[in-house]
């Protein structure tokens, strides 16, 4: 039998390795399958793999080819466009909701239940409630013609040149809301005095927002920036149901890409390499971010 | 305060109002959409009123809708959808407790690192990981499985749930763990007894999260489980876009519903733990 004194330091033993091993799992499997896999995918996007993977190192070729692949820049193209739409009119909406529900509004929980719903529902199921309303001939449009406008037109799922402005449509009505509970958050933590104090020198309402609390949101924006721009780099199955990509590839997005040539068209090099080219774009925008996030946090 | 009904409150509601319209609009289209019969589609509009209310759409969407290839419905995919979120939802959070307590509670020299490197996990595009991904599952025998994707959302989810649950137990004092284990209460000890029961919150929104999450996925459900196995999301997408025969609409719109009503349901139920995880999980995501 082992004493009391044996005891407690076995326990105390065990507690000294016991997280350490409690963890180990989940850092092994973040070890292979996060770093892992993306040296592997790496690696791949600078062989000549195409149906097969093969590993023989080929330099660059596969992102030779990607740069001059007309469908891979018209999936950047449309990416830019999309982003800085989805971005700007997401936030400009949610900020826009936020400022509003912060007057003190009768039933505003309901309000903001409304709001955010969409952030419940998968992507799939808003592109496809989209895809219908946009329905050039059953959809908004005839509800227009309906109502006494029969020359109006609005057609943008099947036209290339507007197809990706549909995507920003949903995007945004699916992913304001969300941006207006954070605003919302952020507006709530703000000291009721400093508006006071700036009424009683005078100020109106709007410059208040403008000039006090819409800058005191600044690490609020850095998140929703952050968030955002994740959502839009990563986007894929809004696009797949709302146009598929198309019509032909006019609502190309890399997500897109990547998906095709990777697993439908057994182009597994090039499809490394546009992942990889994703990969750096998250990167480069989030490491930024947060960077700025973290400094703006340490000034208060 | 109360305030009187001043002509700039007025143009509040009402701006408030229409953004609500805006919101609810595309759920009031589908719903009516989903019970008009396709005569009454074609002949009226998009946001009138049905003529008269049929369930057919919404039988055909569950049990007869083609998508593809198949006519059974969403049916099928709906509780491969259930048999893939439940178990991946279940294991993940635990795993992701456990390891939260292990950052906050019992942090050892470099700990603080390896968490850092667990966050990656949360930024990275799942692109680059498919590819590897679907070779392994492959070799695994499990591809085209839902316990290929139940693994896939575990491994993928795990960084999220630890994070959540780390940013919950740094908010509780140290001194609790402090005087516990003066009593000598140990690592699971203390975890179960002491932490578990404040935990019921962070478990929801966890939960929460997590199902919303892994039932919305459509990446993983549409790289690496084709056909049989497929998850509800890649089912929906495949009905929408079967091109073949007449388009009917109103079976779109009540599988889309069939899709939405489990995330609904839980936002419409919990809605408070939803927004708080969306907002944890996000500002310090």
């Amino acid at each position: 039998m082992s004493t009391p004194q044996s005891q407690a330091s076995l326990s105390a033993l065990a507690d000294r390795w016991l997280p350490k091993l409690v963890l180990s799992p989940t850092l092994l499997i973040s070890l292979v399958f996060v770093y892992g896999f993306i040296a592997w995918t790496g690696w791949l996007s600078l062989t000549e793999s195409r149906l097969l993977p093969q590993m023989d190192f080929a330099g660059l070729v596969q992102y030779q080819a990607l740069f001059e692949n007309d469908r891979w820049w018209t999936a950047v193209a449309n990416l830019g466009i999309f982003g800085g739409l989805f971005i700007g009119c997401t936030l400009a909406v949610g900020l826009f909701l936020a400022v509003l529900l912060d007057q003190k509004i009768r039933a505003e929980g309901t309000l903001r239940t409304i709001y955010l719903y969409p952030m419940a529902l998968s992507f799939i199921v808003t592109g496809t409630a989209w895809k219908w309303m946009l329905n050039p001939d059953m959809g908004l449009q005839k509800v227009i013609n309906d109502w006494g406008f029969p020359d109006f037109t609005f057609d943008w799922l099947v036209d290339p040149d507007k197809a990706i402005y549909t995507v920003v449509i949903a995007g945004v009505w699916q992913s304001s809301g969300f941006v207006m509970a954070l605003f919302l958050a952020g507006l709530r933590g703000i000291d009721d005095s400093i508006i006071k104090a700036a009424q009683v020198d005078g100020a109106s309402l709007p410059v208040i927002y403008w000039r006090i609390i819409i800058p005191s949101l600044r690490p609020v924006f850095f998140s929703v920036l952050l968030i955002l721009s994740h959502i839009a780099i990563k986007s894929f199955d809004l696009v797949m149901a709302l146009t598929g990509g198309g019509p032909g590839t006019a609502s190309d997005v890399p997500a897109i890409f990547m998906y095709q040539f990777a697993f439908t068209r057994g182009q597994l090099g090039l499809g490394a390499a546009s992942a990889m080219m994703m990969l750096m774009t998250i990167v480069a925008v989030l490491v930024p971010l947060m960077y700025m996030e973290t400094r703006s946090a340490k000034r208060g | 305060m109360a305030k009187h009904l001043t002509p700039g409150r007025i143009v509040l509601y009402a701006a408030l109002l229409l953004m609500a319209i805006y919101y609810l609009l595309p759920l009031y289209v589908m719903l009516s959409t989903s019970v008009k019969t396709l005569d009454d589609i074609r002949g009226g509009n998009l946001i009138a009123l049905p003529q008269s209310i049929t369930l057919d759409a919404w039988s055909k969407a569950w049990s007869s809708a083609c998508t593809g290839v198949e006519c059974g419905g969403m049916k099928g995919f709906f509780w491969n959808s259930v048999k893939m979120a439940v178990p991946s939802v279940l294991i993940s959070t635990l795993i992701g407790a456990v390891n939260g307590y292990v950052v906050s509670m019992w942090r050892f020299r470099g700990s603080d690192v390896l968490f850092t490197l667990l966050l990656v996990g949360c930024f990275i595009p799942f692109q680059v990981v498919l590819l590897p991904m679907a070779r392994l599952l492959g070799e695994l025998g499990i591809a085209n499985t839902t316990s290929g994707l139940i693994l896939v959302h575990v491994i993928y989810g795990l960084a999220f749930t630890t994070l959540f649950f780390r940013n919950f137990f740094v908010t509780i004092p140290d001194e609790l763990v402090k005087a516990a284990r003066i009593d000598g209460a140990g690592f699971w000890t203390i975890f179960l007894r002491i932490l578990m029961p404040i935990s019921g919150p962070i478990f929801m929104v966890c939960v929460i999260w997590q199902f919303t999450q892994i039932w919305n996925d459509f990446l993983f459900g549409v790289v690496f489980a084709a056909g049989e196995s497929q998850p509800i999301t890649v089912a929906l997408n495949n009905l929408v876009n079967t091109s073949t025969g007449v388009k009917e609409y109103n079976v779109d719109m009540a599988a889309a519903i069939i899709a939405a009503l489990p995330t609904l349901f839980v936002y419409m139920v919990a809605g408070r733990y939803f927004v708080r995880g969306l907002t944890a999980g996000a500002v310090k995501g």
